[in-house]
């Protein structure tokens, strides 16, 4: 089984988010960069746990810049074989897509695995756009998947409760929670990944429709209004009242 | 044009479709254009998408279309697009949204925003459109510049209003291949309140709850309300409640009109995912809690009292 996990670097979850004094960037001073939660905890242990039972071989593709290479270790250090890093600008998903496509085409990966998406931009673009790239089939938000042989059988979120789907390899997935515990790279994963190779490739996607025009940060709230614990009678009265919303 | 995919729940829209219908029709407005529906699948009413602003709607039907698979139903729409003339495609930020969002943007070459939280303006011949990003943290506003544009909504970003009548309907086909996923089974839960996703009420508890044994309390409270109830990351992991319950950062991301959480700290992945909501609730037993900085009302006392009173003064006021 050859499986290729597609990785992207996001700021760590407790960052408080801060823009430039002019507004135009978020300001990423101080700020701490992990791997994507989704693809380092589900869709790469997936393809590892896979790669153990059935055997191949699980490679991770990332676009970005050198300073990516840190997180790009650490998906070695926790058992990937090797790691791909395009080298371009990954602000605009479908340039990202178009970028881990075309190093790709040609490899004959079976499974593709893609985060359900990132938690900093939250776009859930790449790994469909992939899918329709690369020309493949393509599942959703999965949270289980059994493979026997070349089928696929995974079970995907949908709204209220969860559908379960047939797919041949090769294909395009989504991991979302459910689909594999996270795992600690050990000290062996640490030292083992330092060896491990990562390539560094060039791209010449340069076609970006949508782009970033400013950010803003959420209004802030107004103070809390306590409410006497003995009198609820009166919080439901606000609810009606003043907030509306019962 | 712009030609809104409508999401066919066994023959009925759903709220997340019909939302969709409007932002389509004041997206049209704007580019002073038209609003068509795309149905994929029988549906009886489809006509009356007409009274959320559509003038058209296309119904297709088609046996390589009978179960979702996102590669066959990105070349349908995609190819009504094309067969009908319309520059931007509008569809729902859900399961299939997901789906179909980035699928159908690669394949026109589109540019793209999923998840947008409120109309686009118009900055030239570009549309401009702001969405969430960092689950809530943040905003950012898009310029789309491609002359194809895919645009999904979010849930709950604005309501479906009733700006027209019922409309024609017209039949289409397309060529579309043999799908290469089959769904084999589906576990919904039939009945019951909305989706988290679409629910407009969320009764939510945490750590404080100290075992799944005590939900009772909550699922009254929820119940009498017509809420969806939600849950903690902790909560889901220890298999107190089932994960599809889990909001924040790395759960589902919500805005509904209230959110009232019982036992929460509110750390800052938990409010990332909640933040959004229009009202928020707070009832926890240690002031210092940081909840209550992002609650428009709190209630700082033992939930296992409170929460019973709560439902017991909802009771009154409905009766
Ligand atoms: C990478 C990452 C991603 C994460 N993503 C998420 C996420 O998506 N969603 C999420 O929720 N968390 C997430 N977390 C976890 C988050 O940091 C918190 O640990 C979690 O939200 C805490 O859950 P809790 O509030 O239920 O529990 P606790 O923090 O233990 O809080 C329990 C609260 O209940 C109160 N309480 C206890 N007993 C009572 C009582 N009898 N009456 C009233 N109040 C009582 C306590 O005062 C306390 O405030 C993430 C963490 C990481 C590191």
């Amino acid at each position: 089984m050859k499986q290729l996990v597609c990785l992207s670097k996001t700021p760590e979850t407790t960052t408080q988010i801060k823009l430039t004094g002019d507004g135009s960037q978020i300001d990423s001073n101080g700020v701490n960069y992990i791997l994507n939660p989704y693809d380092e905890w589900y869709a790469l242990v997936r393809a590892i746990e896979l790669k153990e039972a059935v055997g191949g071989t699980v490679t991770v593709i990332n676009v970005g810049d050198a300073s990516n290479d840190v997180v790009i270790r650490k998906a070695l250090a926790i058992g990937a074989d090797d790691a791909i890093r395009v080298d371009a600008d990954p602000s605009n998903a479908l340039g990202v897509a178009k970028s881990i496509a075309n190093n790709v085409k040609e490899a004959g990966y079976d499974i593709i695995y893609c985060g359900k998406e990132s938690i900093d931009y939250n776009g859930s673009q790449v790994p469909a756009m992939l899918a329709e790239l690369l020309d493949l089939p393509f599942v959703a938000l999965a949270t289980d998947m059994k493979v026997d042989g070349q089928t696929a059988t995974i079970k995907r979120d949908i709204e209220g409760g969860s559908e379960t789907v047939e797919v041949q390899t090769p294909f395009v997935l989504s991991a979302a929670k459910g689909l594999a515990e996270q795992r600690i790279p050990n000290m062996r994963g640490i030292m083992q990944s330092k060896r491990k190779p990562l390539n560094v490739v060039s791209s010449d996607v340069n076609d970006a429709k949508t782009q970033i025009s400013g950010y803003a940060l959420p209004s802030g709230k107004s103070e809390v209004k306590m409410i006497d614990p003995e009198n609820m009678d009166e919080l439901v009265r606000l609810l009606q009242e003043e907030a509306k919303v019962l | 044009m712009v030609l809104v995919f409508v999401e066919n729940s066994d023959g009925k829209f759903k709220k997340a479709a019909l939302e969709a219908v409007t932002y389509g029709r004041k997206t049209a407005d704007l580019l002073g254009s038209e609003c068509h529906a795309l149905v994929i699948g029988a549906a009886d009413n489809a006509g009356e998408l007409g009274n959320y602003g559509a003038t058209k709607v296309y119904q297709l039907s088609n046996d390589n279309l009978n179960s979702f698979d996102s590669q066959t139903y990105t070349q349908a729409i995609s190819g009504v697009a094309n067969d009908k003339g319309a520059s931007t495609i509008i569809l729902s930020n859900n399961a299939s949204g997901m789906a179909l969002t980035g699928r159908l943007a690669a394949r026109l070459d589109a540019a793209c925003v999923s998840g947008a939280n409120a109309l686009p303006t118009l900055d030239g011949s570009n549309l401009r459109i702001k969405k969430n990003i960092f689950s809530g943290k943040a905003i950012s506003e898009m310029t789309l510049t491609g002359e194809k544009k895919v645009i999904s909504v979010t849930g709950n970003s604005l309501k479906p209003e009733t700006i027209g009548s019922p409309c024609e309907v017209e039949a289409v086909s397309v060529d579309v291949s043999a799908p290469k996923s089959k769904v084999i089974s589906q576990d919904k839960q039939t009945g019951g309140p909305a989706p988290l996703p679409e629910a407009e009420l969320v009764v939510s508890a945490g750590r404080g709850m100290k075992g799944p044994e005590n939900w009772g309390i909550i699922e009254d409270l929820a119940n009498i309300i017509g809420a969806t109830t939600a849950c903690s990351r902790p909560v889901a992991d220890t298999g107190w409640r089932p994960h599809h319950e889990h909001v924040g950062q790395t759960g589902v991301a919500i805005r509904p009109n209230l959110y009232i959480a019982a036992g929460i700290s509110g750390a800052i992945q938990h409010l990332a995912g909640v933040n959004q909501s229009k009202c928020i609730v707070v009832i926890n037993k240690d002031p210092e809690a940081p909840f209550f900085k992002a609650a428009d009302y709190g209630v700082c006392a033992d939930l296992f009292d409170v929460v019973p009173k709560l439902t017991e003064a909802i009771k009154k006021a409905k009766a």
